[in-house]
Formats: structure tokens, sequence, C-alpha cells
């Protein structure tokens, strides 16, 4: 009986570990959907590039991690404003739809982009992280890391919001855009920095999977489906739901894993969705849409 | 200080105002009254950037506010308390009033004007943690019109301040009115209620379908008949 | 004369084969054909406003029932393919429902439809001991060549009338919701849910009727590919990509017009050809970058596609389209 428990703890701590990364995660794509109103459906791609970044300035080009970190974060951020200007600002005031499709088709030219430029094979950091052995479980340092990382990137993110004048901008124009003009609020500028900040943490995040898993054009579909369906969850916009959410799933998975394959435990997340929808819809924190 | 001459605007092909052209002189509180739909909120929205004029000129203190982007309006002194007060509900009192102060130039003064807007609302103070959505109608259009005041404005747009709100609120809202005009703001009001907004303005335009009918000074306009035809349609 | 040219069009397909026998194009043909299928199917929902980006998933399950039935218990595709149109009617409804009688529509919709897709690779990817995983999959063939029981046959010409079949087949379908009340039911719901249910619309089983039709549909265009091919994986039948695609081809050839949809696919295959044979191996990625970019620059500047914009030329349309933006409020 022991011996069942330890594997179960093990499991729920990775668990609440891995939820914390999806939680930066979900608060990337709920701060862009409450603020331009866009899904980005190809948000998991541009971690999937953040992630080669990582590989490459760090494994190829040698630098030590905390510069390709910072490079990362950077250079992806830097990429959700260009995502912006040439994708989402021309399409602000047509359908819902169709920026949801521009998105798919940003989605496309990028897990594309990487096969031609990159190639298939999955890529690695050749970074061997110790595991922890604590209690009897193995808990892989990478992934403590990942979650103290996380768990600091969303309080900075919290305390943006919060104390900032630009944070409260961020906040307010999610519940009336029309009239930020009227507080001298440039609505543009805004989003720009919404951009930014969604695509920041993408980079955070990239830096903290990549020493978890390997690098391939198609890694996005592992967790972009779950990103989703978090946001759903949660209620889309939804920060607080959205971290809720994360930690719930991960769970889900995690425990999913633990018995069967690993793919296994995203069948029981998407079943669990469809239940959760079905018993409340309006996702598991109440909220105006 | 602020001079419409002969603005029109409207809504894609509808066109909600003919030629309008007011002013709003130094020291001066003015009124534009009207019946439904007369176009008063499209002339609140149109001064303060919300929509673009098709046609016409509106300056401030000489600045042309066609010319320059919607956001940079506010920086003029021109502060829009909307229909309905439009609070951020899901924010606190105290976040609302900070994005009042958005500003550059208001944040130095943040603490400064806060204690103004507190000391003319004591309930805001009280309730500063709460959040707006939450509050009732009348503390709301006091903290609507405390995030305006949070920008230090010359000019005060309020638009239909006394919608949705119980007689003995509406009185207390046109009470502060005339007090925040003792303190050197001045005003402009768009109201149907014709009573509670000539008591506190010097002047004011009667505005119907879009253009405007009469002007003239609050008491004149008080008794005449001009009014209650317009409203009544005889 | 204008009444004839459909017939005069639609001999001259059939007679094709019989005069002209080069294998190849007539492989692109049968590709054009049943990817043709596969789109308008997705145009079915599509065009009402319920836009799936899941129908990999479906057609997928088309693909991978059929094999697998077929592989490991010996049952003839013609039980299985209805077996495997039943699976996605009853995953169409599963996860359908919940949505819509919940009211998840539009962005909502489309993202757990993304997670569906998503999810059907990941069964697919799991069952890797039975399904073959990401490498793929192959129906057993019959030593003798063709035969009719396992729906397998070597000839091209018979694979084009059976594609060409179920291309017309698919057309009239669509055809035929074009015409009925279904199609301004649904037209009403995608304009306005509570005041199409107001008029006693049945919001939930019209929404539902027309997804598992397109759901069923989309299936069979995956079931024949696998008999077709013979071969499927994963990424070839389902998944995200596919999803995308099938949306790319509709878009740029035209949601609302029942051709639209194969004027995308004439576009995608032959894209995909033209690609593969200027490069080579090398060409793998390079048209899926190329839809990508095609995807956001036409939803930008032509959101009703070649054909639909084309047609909008030649006579205004009033009706509710793709690009009718929310009411720019003041």
């Amino acid at each position: 009986m022991a011996f069942f428990d330890i594997y179960l703890l093990e499991a729920l701590i990775n668990g609440i570990l891995l939820g914390g990364v999806f939680a930066l995660l979900s608060l990337g794509l709920n701060l862009i959907f409450g603020v331009i109103d866009v899904v980005w459906i190809c948000y998991a791609e541009l971690i999937m590039l953040g992630m080669y970044g990582m590989y490459f300035v760090y494994s190829v080009y040698h630098a030590p991690f905390a510069v390709a970190a910072v490079t990362c974060i950077a250079g992806v951020a830097v990429l959700g404003v260009i995502l912006h200007v040439l994708v989402i600002a021309p399409l602000l005031g047509a359908a819902p739809i169709n920026q949801l499709l521009a998105t798919g088709g940003v989605l496309f030219f990028l897990q594309s982009a990487a096969t031609v430029m990159f190639g298939i094979e999955f890529k690695n950091l050749g970074l061997r992280l110790p595991v922890l052995k604590a209690a009897g479980m193995f808990i892989s340092y990478a992934r403590l890391l990942a979650f103290a990382a996380a768990l600091v990137g969303m309080v900075l993110v919290y305390l943006f919001l919060s104390r900032t004048y630009t944070g409260a901008a961020i906040r307010a124009i999610a519940q009336d855009r029309q009239i930020m003009t009227l507080m001298g609020v440039d609505t543009r500028r805004i989003y720009l920095i919404t951009s930014a900040l969604g695509g920041a943490l993408a980079g955070l995040a990239a830096c903290l999977l990549v020493l978890l898993y390997d690098v391939h054009p198609f890694v996005g579909l592992s967790f972009g489906p779950i990103i989703f369906l978090i946001c759903v969850l949660g209620g889309l916009g939804n920060l607080a739901g959205g971290f809720v959410a994360a930690f719930v799933f991960a769970e889900i998975i995690s425990l999913g894993g633990l018995y069967l394959d690993l793919e296994w435990g995203y069948v029981f997340a998407f079943v669990f969705f469809i239940v959760m929808m079905c018993l409340r819809p309006e996702g598991l924190l109440p909220r105006r849409s | 200080m602020l001079e419409l001459k002969g603005v029109r605007a409207g809504y894609g092909s509808f066109q909600a105002l003919f030629d309008v052209s007011l002013e709003v002189r130094e020291g001066e509180a003015v009124g534009v009254i009207g019946p439904n739909g007369a176009g008063k909120t499209t002339l609140m929205r149109v001064i303060s950037g919300l929509i673009r004029p098709t046609a016409g000129s509106i300056v401030m203190e000489g600045v042309d506010l066609t010319a320059i982007a919607a956001h940079r309006i506010v920086g003029l002194g021109i502060a829009h308390v909307p229909e309905s007060r439009r609070l951020f509900p899901r924010m606190t009192v105290e976040d609302n009033l900070k994005m009042g102060g958005f500003l550059p130039a208001a944040r130095p003064k943040f603490r400064e004007r806060l204690e103004v807007v507190y000391t003319l609302f004591p309930r805001l103070a009280e309730r500063r943690r709460q959040l707006a959505g939450t509050m009732s109608g009348g503390e709301q259009q006091m903290c609507a019109i405390g995030r305006a005041l949070m920008s230090d404005p010359k000019l005060l747009l309020l638009d239909e301040p006394s919608a949705g709100l119980a007689p003995v609120i509406v009185e207390q809202v046109f009470d502060l009115v005339t007090r925040l005009r003792a303190g050197g703001l001045n005003v402009l009001i768009v109201e149907q209620n014709v009573q509670q907004v000539l008591r506190v303005v010097d002047r004011a335009y009667l505005l119907k379908a879009g253009s405007i009918r009469t002007a003239g000074g609050a008491a004149e306009l008080l008794d005449s008949d001009t009014i209650r035809a317009a409203y009544l349609g005889v | 004369m204008r009444r004839a040219l459909p017939f005069i069009a639609g001999a001259a397909l059939v007679a094709l084969p019989f005069v002209y026998h080069a294998p190849y194009p007539l492989h692109i043909l049968v590709m054009i054909l049943i990817w043709s299928f596969a789109y308008t199917s997705w145009s079915m929902m599509g065009r009402f406003g319920l836009v799936s980006l899941g129908h990999g998933g479906f057609m997928g399950i088309g693909a991978y029932v059929t094999a697998l039935l077929w592989n490991h218990a010996g049952v003839s595709p013609w039980i299985g393919i209805p077996l495997a149109l039943v699976a996605s009617g009853v995953l169409a409804v599963v996860v359908a429902y919940p949505c819509f009688r919940f009211r998840i529509i539009g962005h909502y919709f489309a993202l757990v439809t993304l997670a569906l897709s998503g999810i059907v690779l990941q069964v697919i990817t799991a069952t890797r001991d039975w399904t073959g995983g990401s490498l793929g999959y192959t129906p057993e063939r019959y030593q003798g060549g063709s035969l009719l029981y396992a729906l397998q046959f070597t000839s091209k010409a018979t694979w084009y009338l059976i594609a060409l079949g179920v291309w017309a087949a698919g057309l009239y379908v669509w055809r035929l919701v074009d015409r009925s009340m279904m199609r301004y039911a649904l037209e009403a719901i995608s304009e306005d849910e509570d005041g199409a249910a107001a008029t006693g619309v049945h919001v939930t089983a019209e929404k539902l009727k027309i997804t598992v039709l397109s759901a069923v549909m989309t299936a069979l265009a995956g079931a024949l590919y696998c008999q077709y091919q013979m071969f499927i994986s994963p990424d070839t039948v389902s998944g995200i990509a596919i999803s995308l695609q099938m949306v790319f081809a509709v878009v740029v050839g035209g949601i609302y017009v029942s051709l639209g949809p194969t004027v995308g696919a004439v576009i995608t295959i032959m894209l995909a050809e033209v690609l593969r044979i200027s490069f080579g191996t090398r060409a793998v990625g390079w048209d899926n970058l190329v839809y990508g970019v095609l995807l956001v620059i036409f939803i930008i500047f032509l959101p009703k596609g070649i054909l639909g914009s084309l047609l909008d030329l030649k006579r205004p349309r009033a009706a509710a389209t793709l690009t009718r933006s929310p009411a720019r409020s003041a």
C-alpha cells in the first residue's frame, strides 16, 4: 500500500509542478483575449519557436543559460508584437472567426517554417538536471525550477497589473474598451504592450519547457489544445479561472499518465472538459464573458 | 474656451448632428437640453473624441480637437463623464479613480487629486476597496464624476447625470455641480431633466433632432414655451 | 444553353477516364475529388458560422476505423465504413451537444473542436500497438488486386468514377441543405440565436443535425482516402494541419458557394503537386508554409474567397458574410 501511495503522491506533485507552467501559459492567452479580444491559436507555436531559440543560443552558440533565457523571452515578446501588427491589427474590426482563422494560418506557417528551417528531428538542450530524491519520490529538478520560475513570472505579472497604470489600463480595457480614450489611454499602445507581454510569457514558458521536453516543429500540438481547453473552462479572459483550471488539468494529465501512456492523460483531460461543460457551462469561476 | 462651429456627426449613414454651433466661455456652466434622441449624447462624444465629426470645427482654447488623436483630448483639460456612468465594474473604486488619473500629467498629482475627490465624496472614501459594479446608482455617479475629476480638468462634460437615478440623488448630483462650479470648474451638461439643469447653469441650448433650436439664459428658458413645445412636440 | 452546361460538363467528366488513360493525372483528379468532398463536407457547417477546427478528427476516424476493422477483424469496408460513419456521428454528438446546449459558440466552439482533433491524434498515437501510431497504417492488400468486397481496386479509372460519384453526391447534399428550411433556420441562428429560438427554431437540434451531417460526410471522405491510398497516418488524415487545411481551402475557394470548396481543393492539390515536383523531398513543409501565408492574406484581403469574391463582382450580395463586422460603436 505504501508503494502505491508514493507513486500517487509523486504524480500529484508532478501535476502541481506542471500546473505552474500551464498556468503561466493560460495567463498569457487570457491576457491577450481579455484585452484584444482575439485568441492566438498559434500561441503554442510561438512557444515552439522560443524553444528552438533556446536550443540555438544555448546548445549551438554555447551562451550561458540565463543569457539564452533572456534572449528567448525578449525574442518571443518581439514576435508577439510582430504578430499583432501584421495579422491582428488589420483584422480588429473583422468577424471573430476571421481573426481565429488568421492566427490559424500563422500556426500553419510557423509549423512549416520550423520544419523547413530546422528539420523534423527532435532536438534536445542536452542539459541534464539532477533528480531530487525526497521521501522515496523522484522529483525532477527541472520541474521544480519550471514551477518556481512560472510562479515568479505570475507574481511579477500580478504586480504589474495591480500596481502600475499600464497594468490598470490593461485590466480596464478588458471591461470597457470604448471609454478608454476618455482617460487618455492610447488603445493601440495597450494592444502592443499586451502582445509583447503575451509573447514574453510564452518565451518564459519556452525556457522552462525546453528543460523538460525535446523540441520539434510540432511540439506545440502537445500542449496547445490543452491550454485552449484550460482557458475555455476557466472562462476566456478570466485570469483567476485559467489559473485554477490549469492546475486541475495538470493533475488529470499527471494522474492519467500514472497508469497509462501519457497520451491517455490528455484524453481524460478532454473527457473531463466535456463533462465540465455539461455540468458548469459558465466555466469554473463564473464571469460574464 | 470651447467652441463648436457647424459640427456634423453621425453613425455610419445615420446623421445625428446637423451644423451644431455652440460655445462654453470661461467661468461658465452651459446646458444642452432636449428630448430623447435629439443627439445630446452624440454631441458629448464628438467633443471628447469618441466619435469624429464629418464636418465642422471643435476648438478648445485654440486647439482644434478634430486634428488630434482622441486619447489626447483629455490632456487638453476636457473630462467626459459618460452616459450611464461606464465605470469599470470589476475594478475597485480606487482603481477606477486611478484610471481617471492615467494622464502622465496627472500622475504626479495623484495623491493630491485623490484627497480632493474623497473630500468631495466621503462615501467613496469609505468604499474605496469596493468593486465599482456593486455600488448603487448614486454612488456610481459619484465615482464616475470623481474619476473625471482625477485629471484636474478645466471643462467637465456631464452626459445625462440624472439618468436612472432617484430624485433625491439627482438633487444631490446637481448640488454637487453647483459646488464644483464654485470651485472654478467649467461645466457642459447635457440633460433631459430641464428643471434641474436650468437651475445650475448660466446658459443653455435646446437641441432637437440634431439641430440647435434656441439658446438663451437659464432663467428665460425656464419660463419659455419653446421648451415645452420641443419636449411635447406640441 | 446555360442550363445544359452542367449536364455537358457532367457527361464530360464521366467520360474522361475512358478517353484519357494516363494514371498520374487521373490520380490527381481522384485526390481532388476526394478532398473536394471533404472540404464540401466541412463547409456544410462552416457556411453557417459553425466553424470547426476539428474536422481532421472525423476524417481520421473514418480512415482508421475502416482500416482497423478490415485488418484486425476482417470486416469488409462495406460494413466498416458505415460503422466508421456511426462512430464519427456519435463523437460529433458527444462533443457538439454539450457545446450547443450550453451556448458554446464562436471562438469557444472553434477551440473545443481544435482540441478535439488534437485528442483524436493523441488517441491514434496512444494506441500505437493497434494503429501504428505516427508511423502510419496500411490496410491489408487483397492479393488479387481488385476486390469489391474489400473495396480495393487497382484501376484508377474505377476509383475516379467512385470519387466522382461521391463528390457529385456531396454537391447534391449541399444543394439539398441549401434549399431546405434547415438552411434558413441555421442562417437565422448564426445571426441571432435568441431571436431564432424565439421564432420557434430548435436551435440545438438544428445545429446538431448539420454538425452530424458534416462529420459523417467528412468521415466518409477519410474512409475513401484510406481505401484509395492504402496508407494512412495521423498527419495525412487527421490532426490540426488537416483541419486547418480544410478551412484554408474553403476560405480560398469560397465558403458560400457550392463549388467553392472544390475550387479550394484544386488549388491546394495543385499547389502541393507543383511544390513536390519542383522541390522533391525538400518540399516537406513548404506547402503548408504557403497555405499559412495565403490563409492569412486571404482572410485579411479576400475573406469571401476567390469564387465568392468573383461572384460578388457579378451580383452584389446583401446576405450575411464572414466579413460582417460587429457594429463599430462610438
